[in-house]
């Protein structure tokens, strides 16, 4: 497990994908971080860290699947899942390994643009508290979406389908629940809600820390792991 | 070692591998021989835990490639039809990689270093494997097989897209790996196997059509003994008493003429011996026999008529069981 954990970080690195993700990643929140604290400052109001947070999450709706839409459609591609498929290692933990690895990828890049958040210090004080929450809810969004794209890839040899793919699918979770402005049905709503993943991320943005969301995008990781899990198996029954 | 009993692989209605059972032992050498298609690479795909089958076991060392997977793929060697290589590693990230996916406990930097030398890829160890010609991504392969030190060793096809040089290399190298492996390899070219297997292992259309040692091979089929002789003499006074020689079944001309010498290709009947009285035959009219060439009986005429026989006893079934129906009917 750790092989592959450690051969898919070092794949990120060895091509552009991870170089270009990092870059995308801090240069899109820098901008962001400076739009909605700076320049706000600067025009007269108050720093607004909630919209950059949820501005934040759609971005990641797009760019996470760049990180995981070659997890596994490359290596189907490539015949090279042969070898993992027949290495002494089980399938789950083959999933788990590039989970992981793509999961590092996109934590430790969240993690370096927080370093933004230094400036907020020098210049005023912010609730530490609040900020925590913020950090620990991208990074439970961030691995529902790795989870997500994961899956994706898993379903097709095709990078650009799985990218495109995932893409359709975080933005159909994220956007749902606005929907639910035009629906009567007090059940669909409830159920659009549950199933929505920005409806979880509101309450860390108003400095919430709710367990209920933890375990809402655990299940999403878990579930979509175990779905990858299944589509191996079912594909060698075949 | 290698043991598989009634082995079934479906596909919807098709069955890619239809009931094979055989087991190999330890240290043998295995062809796995038949037209594209025939379900060789199925076969090993189950073997080693790639696919699942329909029906049937197959146990390596006693373990279960399903229920004891991990222990079972422990001891296997794996080189698929096309290499699993990554290309945007170097052949030394590769390797190091395949060590620490099959958890060895071998000195790593010797144990890759003894893989590399008898793979000849040391020269290209520190190279991209993507930017590595055909020839040496097939070796790179075969090096990860050999990663390990496992005592099965299966190889789908291991010199394909090779070139003759390579191949001989290749062949030499499998040949050694005999020596303290358990070797089972596929082809579709039949003099390969003819170099290389102790046992053959014939499969058509998803069924094994026949298993033996290499050399006793050709006297499964009921083959006729061919011979290129060269006789210095009139060349129709030749070919008529040729023809008219006892045992002798078929006679032709070759293009093979020299000054006063022609070939003649001839083919005995069964179980006959034509060569003493060829000789006698020829000395009686002082008729000089400068050469004489056995034509061994090829594995390509060994497998088509294996084959045929197999279609055409299917044709046979299918015909008794028309006639017979119909004679219900009438």
């Amino acid at each position: 497990m750790l092989a592959i954990y450690k051969k898919e970080l070092r794949q990120y690195f060895t091509s552009p994908v991870g170089y270009v993700f990092v870059a995308a990643f801090l240069a899109i929140s820098g901008f962001l971080f400076s739009m909605f604290t700076v320049q706000y400052a600067v025009a007269g109001d108050d720093y607004d860290l909630g919209t950059y947070y949820t501005v934040m999450m759609f971005v990641c709706s797009i760019i996470v699947p760049l990180l995981t839409m070659k997890t596994f459609s490359e290596e189907r591609k490539l015949r090279t899942e042969q070898l993992l498929l027949t290495a002494p290692v089980g399938i789950g933990s083959m999933v788990a390994a590039k989970f992981m690895a793509s999961y590092t990828v996109f934590a430790g890049t969240f993690l370096i643009s927080c370093s933004n958040l230094f400036i907020l210090y020098k210049y005023g004080e912010p609730a530490g508290g609040v900020l925590l929450g913020y950090t620990i809810g991208i990074l439970l969004i961030g691995a529902a979406f790795v989870a997500i794209g994961t899956f994706v890839s898993s379903l097709t040899e095709s990078q650009l389908t799985a990218a495109i793919g995932t893409i359709g699918i975080l933005m159909l979770m994220l956007l749902v629940n606005f929907l639910n402005d035009y629906i009567d049905w007090t059940w669909v709503r409830l159920l659009t809600n549950w199933f929505s993943v920005y409806s979880r991320f509101i309450n860390f943005t108003y400095g919430i820390f709710d367990y209920a969301a933890i375990l809402y995008y655990a299940s999403i990781v878990v579930i979509f792991l175990f779905l990858t899990v299944r589509i191996y198996e079912k594909r060698r029954w075949e | 070692m290698v043991q598989i009993e009634n082995l079934v692989k479906r596909y919807g209605e098709i069955y890619a591998v239809n009931d094979i059972s055989f087991t190999v032992n330890d240290g043998e050498i295995v062809g796995f021989l038949g037209p594209n298609g025939a379900g060789k690479s199925t076969t090993m795909n189950i073997l080693t835990g790639y696919l699942s089958s329909t029906s049937g076991t197959v146990r390596i060392d006693g373990f279960d490639i399903l229920d004891d997977a991990t222990e079972a793929k422990k001891l296997i060697g794996y080189l698929p039809e096309q290499p699993p290589l990554y290309l945007d590693m170097t052949v030394a990230e590769y390797l190091n990689f395949v060590y620490e996916l099959k958890k060895c406990s071998l000195n790593r930097e010797k144990h890759i270093t003894e893989v590399c030398d008898v793979t000849k890829i040391s020269d290209v160890y520190k190279r991209i494997i993507g930017n590595l010609s055909k020839g040496y991504r097939q070796r790179v392969g075969i090096a990860q097989a050999l990663i390990g030190n496992p005592k099965v060793i299966i190889l789908d096809e291991p010199t394909i897209g090779l070139d003759p040089k390579q191949i001989i290399e290749i062949r030499n190298l499998i040949r050694m790996l005999g020596r303290d492996h358990t070797v089972i390899l596929s082809t579709h070219i039949l003099s390969e196997v003819q170099a290389v297997c102790d046992r053959i292992i014939i499969i058509n259309k998803g069924r094994i059509v026949a298993d033996e040692r290499t050399e006793e091979i050709a006297r499964v089929v009921e083959g006729k003994r061919r011979y290129v002789v060269k006789i210095c003499g009139p060349q129709k006074e030749v070919l008529n008493a040729l023809r008219t020689l006892d045992g002798i079944t078929y006679v032709e001309m070759t293009a093979d003429r020299e000054l006063d010498s022609t070939g003649y290709l001839i083919e005995s009947e069964q179980g006959a011996d034509i060569r003493k009285p060829l000789f006698y035959m020829l000395s009686e009219n002082k008729w000089p026999l400068i050469g004489i060439d056995a034509m061994g009986i090829n594995l390509e005429e060994i497998f088509l008529s294996l084959v045929e026989k197999q279609d055409s006893l299917k044709g046979k079934r299918k015909r008794t069981q028309a006639t017979a129906s119909a004679a219900k009917e009438g």
